[in-house]
């Protein structure tokens, strides 16, 4: 059986930024992922970050996916690609597959939990049909695979996946019928949300998708209108013609591994359900096994990014590459930005939901 | 748009949809598995096999969840999520024979 000091499960943004913390610290660095490229979904962001220029606003995603892999590579940080994690347990042992053949085994002395999160489904009738999707999924096949999943979309769920996936979907060519929102305002940051009305997408607030129709694929929607109480209003059903229908409503957190190993957990909504509890450290209640990133409640790149180095400062402070007072500096440091992006009316929410988890863990 | 909003908006009844894809169980099943008595998400996995399929409930483990509080009147907070269990990646048993 193999050891490593950190091991850290997701080379997304989250986790490479707590690799390349933990290396600079001067920590042995595994990262894991069951791709077969690091980066998470840095690269199908081909749009510009938002926050301060410290956390690459400005930059695209892609470019940030790149900036990470190279400092990376420069740490000489190992980076096992096609490898899935199947279990690990309190004791920090993980085991696995590489290539889909060949199981491991190795036992870390801290494990940074970066898997990030699944899109969540919606179900109405006609949902199993081919046509129906994640804007997630979408966005990966446009901007990673080049393909269109369909010519005519609709999207449902007006928030920063929504209008954004449907703002790319536009400029790979194809055409945004409409935005289905089933709250009466929308979700999304406003400029994004206006890129697409002023490119001329309708938008339908306090609506939702009553049935997908067609045969054996989508060829039409029919869309209805919600009352006050979230009740379709019978008569307002509308159909319009499209051969695709994504999905933006939400994520969930992939939390099975902090499930296995034992980790306390806490139901907050706005971070997309169950996460695992954890202090201002990332660490989780059970001893050196941290979480970084939308594992630990959905929030963006730039947070998970920010959330990495929390953990890989601090994992590595634990096996005592740093002395109490640089960890405190440095995880001060990182505390300042993540407090800087988790203000405004959208980050304040975040600001709150992180609160309670953190609360958790002291309770 | 919002778990709340989602919730909501599943509150009204809809046709009878496949809703585990993998093991081809409908909304009806489940509804039927807690009428017959299914508190928990565990139970209705083990009554109709739904979430027990080849990606372990990643897609509908939450809609469950959702079916269950409403039909139960449980708040979604207060509702456990399934067991998940080792491995959590679908693996050919012949890889761990290596």
């Amino acid at each position: 059986m193999n050891k490593a000091s950190i091991v850290i499960i997701g080379g997304g943004p989250a986790g490479l930024s707590a690799a390349i913390e933990g290396a600079k610290a001067g920590a042995k660095v595994l990262v894991i992922d069951e791709n077969g490229k690091p980066g998470g979904q840095l690269f199908k962001q081909i749009h510009k970050f938002f926050g301060s220029k410290e956390h690459k606003a400005g930059t695209r995603g892609i470019n940030i996916g790149d900036q990470l892999l190279e400092e990376a590579k420069r740490l000489d940080i190992e980076v096992w690609l096609n490898t899935e994690v199947c279990g690990i347990d309190k004791n920090k042992k993980i085991w696995g597959i590489r290539d889909k053949k060949q199981s491991f085994s190795i036992v870390a002395d801290k494990i940074i939990l970066a898997t990030g999160a699944i899109e969540n489904a919606v179900k109405f009738s006609g949902w199993t049909l081919p046509g129906v999707m994640g804007a997630g999924a979408a966005q990966t096949m446009i901007n990673l695979n080049r393909t269109l999943p369909g010519k005519k979309i609709l999207m449902l769920g007006s928030g920063n996946v929504g209008v954004i996936v449907s703002y790319q979907l536009m400029q790979a060519g194809a055409e945004v019928v409409g935005i289905v929102e089933a709250a009466p305002r929308l979700g999304g940051y406003g400029v994004h949300t206006a890129k697409v009305r002023r490119a001329g997408v309708n938008f339908y607030t306090s609506h939702t998708i009553s049935r997908a129709i067609g045969e054996n694929c989508v060829e039409a929607v029919e869309i209805v209108q919600l009352d006050s109480n979230w009740k379709p209003i019978e008569g307002t059903e509308k159909i319009l013609e499209v051969d695709t229908i994504c999905i933006a409503a939400g994520l969930t957190p992939l939390t099975e591994l902090a499930w296995i190993a034992g980790s306390k957990f806490v139901y907050i909504q706005e971070m997309g359900g169950h996460v695992p509890a954890h202090n201002k450290t990332m660490e989780t209640t059970v001893e050196g096994i941290y979480v970084a990133g939308d594992v630990s409640g959905i929030e963006e790149a730039s947070t998970a990014m920010e959330e990495g180095r929390l953990a890989g400062i601090n994992a590595a402070a634990s096996l005592g590459f740093y002395i109490e007072k640089e960890q405190e500096e440095r995880t001060k440091i990182v505390w300042n930005g993540l407090n800087a992006l988790r203000c405004g009316p959208f980050g304040h929410k975040r600001k709150n939901a992180k609160d309670k988890i953190l609360a958790s863990r002291e309770g | 748009m919002t778990m709340d909003v989602k919730t909501k908006m599943e509150g009204f009844e809809m046709s009878d949809e496949i809703i585990c894809r993998c093991e081809e169980i409908t909304e009806s099943e489940i509804v039927e598995a807690i009428r017959n008595g299914a508190t928990t998400v565990n139970e209705i996995k083990k009554w109709t096999r739904a979430g027990m399929g080849l990606c372990q409930g990643r897609t509908c483990r939450r809609m469950i969840e959702r079916i269950l509080a409403r039909e139960t009147g449980i708040e979604l907070k207060d509702i456990k999520p399934s067991t998940y269990r080792q491995p959590v990646r679908p693996i050919k048993m012949g890889a761990l024979g290596e």
